[in-house]
């Protein structure tokens, strides 16, 4: 399969980039790691007139922690996420999605940011961005924004990003307290897209939750937050009367709908499953004292 | 509109007028006319298609030729020298590591990144490096069995020299 005919090229810099991107504005692209995109060219469910590839952009690779946040730039891969010593010591909701995305090759190549601008509903890192209360900086030629997670997500492949803006910066709040964390997915075999997959995010404090993050994937138009299931579990005593309440209403959060993947009841089921079994899990490792 | 590209292919330094639409695994294939990558699926589900970007493995079908641009790539042509298989290809025939072979050109270069990082893998660790690797024939039994082959044959022959250099003899 072949793309439709492109123009291509190849920025060194962001504003460069930004440039190329508010002069082509409808029928402009980034590229970064191509992992989604490239097989939409082929597949010409996409065709945009203007690619711009950012991967020799310097620096936006990157991935640190600083004044109360990471910050993880355009360029950061699975692959660093995967191997990642900060996030596994901090960020152990990141370090755990890490390496069920996709395959090993494609995590190689593909990015955190680029996964959350394609915004698949059944993509996992929009996901984890929802239970960890993330924001997502985003820039045009003529500025930059900041939105929340929650107000991202548009609906399936639609985000708050405009046609000439860029994800530039994915925020995340430094957890307080001791972090216990789990992504949970369910997927008939390596890199095939979720049949359902649930995050959970804790920080707890003497056994009470100070706060709680819950993410699904694959169970509606887009990722999403399950609500109602963290406001059942913050400032609770997290004990398994708890965690059931939460995991229904995680389940009453999600919208599946039924394809040969199972049957929207089953998917929900998984669900409050997945909640509930990660709930139980990063129980354990916030009290296993990280 | 064409772009130029240049791009060190298995040592060789190589350039061209490239489509900006071009896949890296179509230049590959029809403009090098190096044919042991492979297509398989040509969704990047297979891995058929895997070759090194300065040492990393990827997928040629997902990648375009121009942003190969400036950089290293590694075909399983490189693999045999001098008429000589490598280690990993000695490893995939002696242990039946295939059946058709047409997933084998991207199960060695995943294997060869694998065995460059990690030396001596254990079985889970094999399975997990070629997960993106689909193999229709084996059951991927074979094929560990194969990596395992190479990773000794790899280990014992680079013992020697660096061995001998540092027990100082």
């Amino acid at each position: 399969m072949l793309p439709a005919a492109f123009d291509f090229a190849a920025a060194e810099t962001t504003d460069e980039a930004l440039a190329l991107l508010d002069e082509h504005a409808e029928d402009g692209k980034i590229l970064a790691g191509g992992q989604s995109l490239i097989p939409l060219l082929k597949l010409r469910f996409a065709s945009p007139a203007f690619l711009i590839d950012i991967n020799r952009i310097q620096g936006l690779d990157f991935c640190d922690e600083r004044e109360g946040r990471l910050r993880i730039g355009p360029l950061f891969r699975h692959k660093s996420a995967e191997r990642s010593s900060l996030l596994a010591s901090r960020f152990p909701l990141i370090a755990e999605a890490a390496p069920q995305i996709a395959d090993p090759i494609i995590r190689n190549r593909g990015t955190l940011a680029g996964s959350i601008a394609h915004a698949d509903p059944a993509g996992d890192w929009g996901t984890v961005m929802l239970a960890l209360d993330a924001e997502f900086l985003i820039a045009s030629k003529r500025g930059t924004k900041t939105v929340h997670a929650r107000d991202f997500f548009r609906g399936p492949f639609t985000t708050a990003i405009e046609p000439n803006e860029m994800l530039v910066e994915i925020r995340v709040p430094a957890p307080r307290g001791k972090v216990g964390a789990a992504y949970m997915k369910l997927e008939r075999k390596v890199a095939d897209f979720a049949t359902a997959g649930v995050a959970v995010h804790l920080e707890m404090d003497d056994g009470h939750v100070r706060t709680a993050g819950i993410g699904l994937t694959a169970v509606g138009p887009q990722n999403i937050k399950a609500t109602a299931a963290e406001e059942v579990l913050k400032g609770a005593v997290l004990d398994d009367a708890v965690i059931t309440e939460a995991a229904h209403k995680a389940a009453e959060a999600a919208e599946p709908q039924g394809d040969h993947r199972g049957t929207a009841d089953y998917k929900r089921n998984v669900v409050r499953v997945f909640t509930e079994r990660g709930l139980k899990r990063a129980r354990e490792r916030a009290q296993g004292g990280n | 509109m064409s772009k130029s590209i240049s791009v060190t292919v298995n040592g060789e330094v190589q350039t061209a007028e490239v489509e900006p639409r071009l896949l890296l695994v179509h230049y590959i294939r029809e403009s090098l006319r190096l044919t042991g990558t492979h297509i398989g699926c040509d969704t990047t589900h297979c891995g058929a298609c895997t070759v090194l970007l300065d040492g990393v493995p990827i997928k040629s079908c997902t990648m375009l030729a121009v942003q190969a641009d400036g950089r290293n790539l590694t075909t399983v042509e490189a693999l045999a020298a001098g008429g000589k298989l490598h280690p990993i290809q000695e490893g995939f025939r002696e242990e039946h590591g295939l059946q058709c072979g047409f997933c084998t050109p991207g199960m060695m270069m995943s294997t060869f990144a694998l065995l460059a990082d990690n030396p001596d893998p254990q079985e889970e660790e094999i399975r997990w490096a070629l997960s993106g690797n689909i193999c229709r024939c084996t059951g991927y039994v074979n094929i560990v069995k194969a990596v395992k082959y190479a990773a000794d044959r790899m280990r014992a022959s680079a013992a020697i020299p660096a061995g001998a250099g540092a027990a100082g003899s």
